[in-house]
């Protein structure tokens, strides 16, 4: 890694190269945890449609991590972004993280976390940084065609069977607790805001808790209603799941380093 | 100030050159069809940039495009050629020519509806998609993903043969 002096990179560009971090930072781990469910889909076309998944979230990761590491200006590229970070230094969301469970808790982080994104996306478009707006503009189609896909699931598991009611009710039950960190304003959120660069969390949370009521309407699932929320991956503090996802993904740039196709 | 010179009729070659390159996951159609090759630049010292649209951001054959219209491009008397990729306007299924639309239906995949902007025609919604080779509209949908990310997966219950659908996105 190039050591530079730091005051060569201005305040706003750290900013900014941290808050495209998140947004990468999001996209790759949940495209490695679709990635993770390959050979083990419910049946052929769910394997497709998650590895599809999979594909769009690692490309949109690169895009994010590409306008990052030029941002940044430190010699550092997307891969060195991706493979040569610790645990700590990665601030995506917790609900990303959380492991595939069974189908239904895997549609429910894909329907909780998509729901928020798309959201966040289509206000990004209209970002001040018009690279962000551009990419963000491209990943809010992908995301909107998953979407549609995942809250079809919801709503069949949801109004389906006695047992596949029981197991969405669980996955949403399970994964609600990670919803909040979603709309958690931190100082890098505030400024992403006031600069015009970033998405207002506190506006999206109103539009997202009214589309997932009316979806949970429609798949005759009950609102969660833990209301204690866990937090800290914006921050890098994380669930035990992110180290043993990491590992996985990380094992051969760390072993061979520099290793090429 | 100093005005970078351009090669036009260069230019033009080089944009030919690379739009009559096929798409490495469906030959039959062109770069050009495709409506990827954006622009071209040639400098007067003979260097090239290409400005080239990726499809889907997480597309496989995006670094392959523009390797092959890289390559092309050099074997083709070219100095030093780089490819740009070009994110604004987003490429969406609009940019394939009526020409690329003609040749997918031929080729046994349905092209996209013209209207990728249209929500409606993302989802597909009351429209009847029929069969590529017995053109019956007795079709259904089998999955919206299938083996390209561009594509989703129909079958024929008149002719009973499977095909696929270009995505509207």
């Amino acid at each position: 890694m190039t050591t530079r002096n730091q005051s060569s990179c201005d305040e706003s560009e750290m900013e900014l190269f941290s808050y495209l971090l998140r947004l990468g930072d999001n996209a790759l781990i949940l495209g490695q945890q679709l990635g993770a469910s390959v050979g083990k889909g419910p049946e052929l076309e769910e394997e497709m449609a998650l590895a599809n998944f999979a594909l769009d979230y690692i490309g949109q990761a690169r895009l994010f991590f590409g306008l990052a590491a030029e941002i940044e200006g430190k010699g550092r590229n997307e891969d060195d972004l991706a493979f040569l970070r610790d645990g700590i230094d990665f601030t995506n969301v917790l609900l990303v993280e959380q492991p595939n469970g069974d189908f239904a808790q895997t549609i429910a982080r894909q329907f909780f976390f998509e729901s928020f994104y798309l959201l966040q996306l289509r206000a990004l478009r209209h970002s001040e940084n018009s690279k962000l707006a551009e990419i963000a503009a491209k990943a809010g189609k992908e995301i909107q065609y998953h979407l549609r896909h995942t809250q079809q699931w919801l709503v069949r598991l949801g109004d389906g069977t006695v047992e596949s009611h029981r197991r969405m009710q669980a996955g949403v039950d399970r994964l609600w607790q990670y919803t909040g960190e979603l709309f958690e304003i931190d100082d890098l959120d505030r400024w992403a805001i006031d600069a015009g660069i970033g998405a207002d969390l506190a506006e999206i949370r109103q539009t997202w808790l009214a589309e997932i009521k009316s979806a949970f309407v429609e798949a005759t699932l009950e609102m969660p209603a833990g209301e204690w929320m866990a937090g800290g991956g914006k921050q890098g503090r994380h669930s035990e799941h992110l180290g043993y996802l990491l590992a996985d993904l990380q094992f051969l740039q760390r072993a061979y380093p520099g290793a090429a196709w | 100030m100093t005005v970078e010179t351009h090669d036009l009729a260069a230019e033009t070659i080089a944009f030919a050159l690379a739009s009559k390159l096929p798409d490495p996951e469906i030959p039959v159609l062109t770069l050009g069809d495709l409506g990827v090759i954006r622009w071209v630049k040639v400098s007067s010292e003979n260097n090239v940039t290409v400005g080239i649209a990726p499809t889907y951001s997480g597309c496989p054959a995006t670094e392959f495009i523009e390797s092959s219209v890289i390559e092309e491009l050099k074997n083709n008397g070219f100095g030093d050629v780089q490819a740009e990729r070009v994110l604004s306007p987003t490429w969406t299924t609009d940019w394939i020519s009526d020409e690329g639309r003609l040749k997918l239906h031929d080729y046994g995949i349905v092209p996209p509806d013209k209207a990728a902007e249209s929500k409606r025609a993302l989802f597909h919604r009351g429209l009847d998609i029929a069969c590529p080779r017995c053109g019956s509209q007795q079709t259904s949908k089998v999955s919206e993903f299938g083996s390209t990310p561009c594509k989703s997966s129909y079958k024929c219950t008149a002719c009973l043969e499977p095909f696929e659908y270009f995505k509207c996105l």
